[in-house]
């Protein structure tokens, strides 16, 4: 009987870019939303900065 | 930010329960296929990674006709997720067709109907994302952005039913096909076991991956929002 082919590294070539580019996918979710909470946070404190000068 | 809704952190462990499952059944239940060898296990994620990017191209579609019904600025938030995911994975299922072809097709790339489709689409959501970020105004910007959805779907069923309206090289798994074109094969209960789950996983993670996009959306806009408070 024929053995199958052996393309066992083609196998983990395909899993590791499944995987990677979910993975960095996620990350840029992460790491964007940690920015953006970053930037909220600051706006805030400005804003509060602005209501103790009396701005309107 | 607010928390995350209970219902999302219950999808998240859904998810990932089922992804999990899945990669089991890839790589410890499914056969390997006797002609092909390991490589054929790529067709499981490959395919559902198709799967997740047309989901996300027609979400767009149903996001884009919402937007203009309603005129609802979350909708441009689900639109413009639902193509960013939708682009990943295509991504995902093109680099994957590339390698699962090189040791069946002896070639990284050709120009068959179904790879020049999915470029072609792959493309043209490619354009989206960019052309997007030359409009300034908001409301021209969601508008533009639910136009372009609309008719950019054109590509998905094009892609989608290329390999059964063309000749091609392409092995058509579900549904028949020339099973002499190389590549192709029959499948078993384990091997349609394994592609079911493998579906319903990746179905899973874009619901998932899409809610928290829109929330990553949510929060940008009020994040202009503020910014624009601060401004005048």
């Amino acid at each position: 009987m024929d053995t199958p082919a052996n393309t066992v590294a083609y196998m983990i070539a395909g899993y590791a870019v499944i995987f990677g580019v979910m993975l960095i996918y996620i990350v840029s979710l992460v790491v964007r939303h940690r920015n953006l909470r970053q930037e909220e946070q600051l706006l805030e404190e400005l804003q509060k900065e602005e209501k103790k000068a009396g701005k309107p | 930010m607010k928390s995350q809704p209970r219902l999302l952190i219950g999808l998240d462990v859904v998810t990932v329960l089922v992804m999990a499952v899945a990669t089991y059944m890839v790589f410890g239940y499914a056969p390997i296929e006797r002609v092909m060898g390991a490589v054929q296990k790529v067709f499981y994620f490959h395919v559902a990674a198709g799967w997740v990017g047309m989901l996300g191209f027609l979400a767009a579609v149903v996001a884009g006709v919402a937007y203009l019904v309603s005129r609802k600025p979350v909708w441009d938030l689900v639109g413009l997720g639902a193509i960013e995911i939708g682009l990943t994975f295509m991504l995902i299922n093109i680099i994957t067709g590339s390698i699962w072809a090189r040791p069946i097709w002896n070639t990284w790339w050709t120009w068959d109907p179904r790879l020049t489709t999915a470029t072609i689409m792959e493309l043209l959501y490619a354009a989206y994302l960019m052309l997007r970020q030359g409009i300034e105004d908001p409301e021209r910007r969601a508008r533009f952005g639910a136009v372009y959805a609309i008719i950019g779907f054109i590509s998905v069923p094009l892609t989608f039913f290329s390999i059964r309206i063309y000749r091609t090289i392409h092995p058509v798994v579900i549904g028949g096909g020339d099973p002499t074109v190389s590549g192709s094969f029959s499948m078993t209960p384990a091997m349609g076991a394994t592609f079911a789950v493998s579906l319903v996983a990746f179905s899973f993670l874009f619901a998932s991956l899409l809610w928290h996009r829109i929330r990553l959306g949510q929060l940008g806009a009020r994040v202009e929002q503020m910014k624009l408070k601060l401004t005048e």
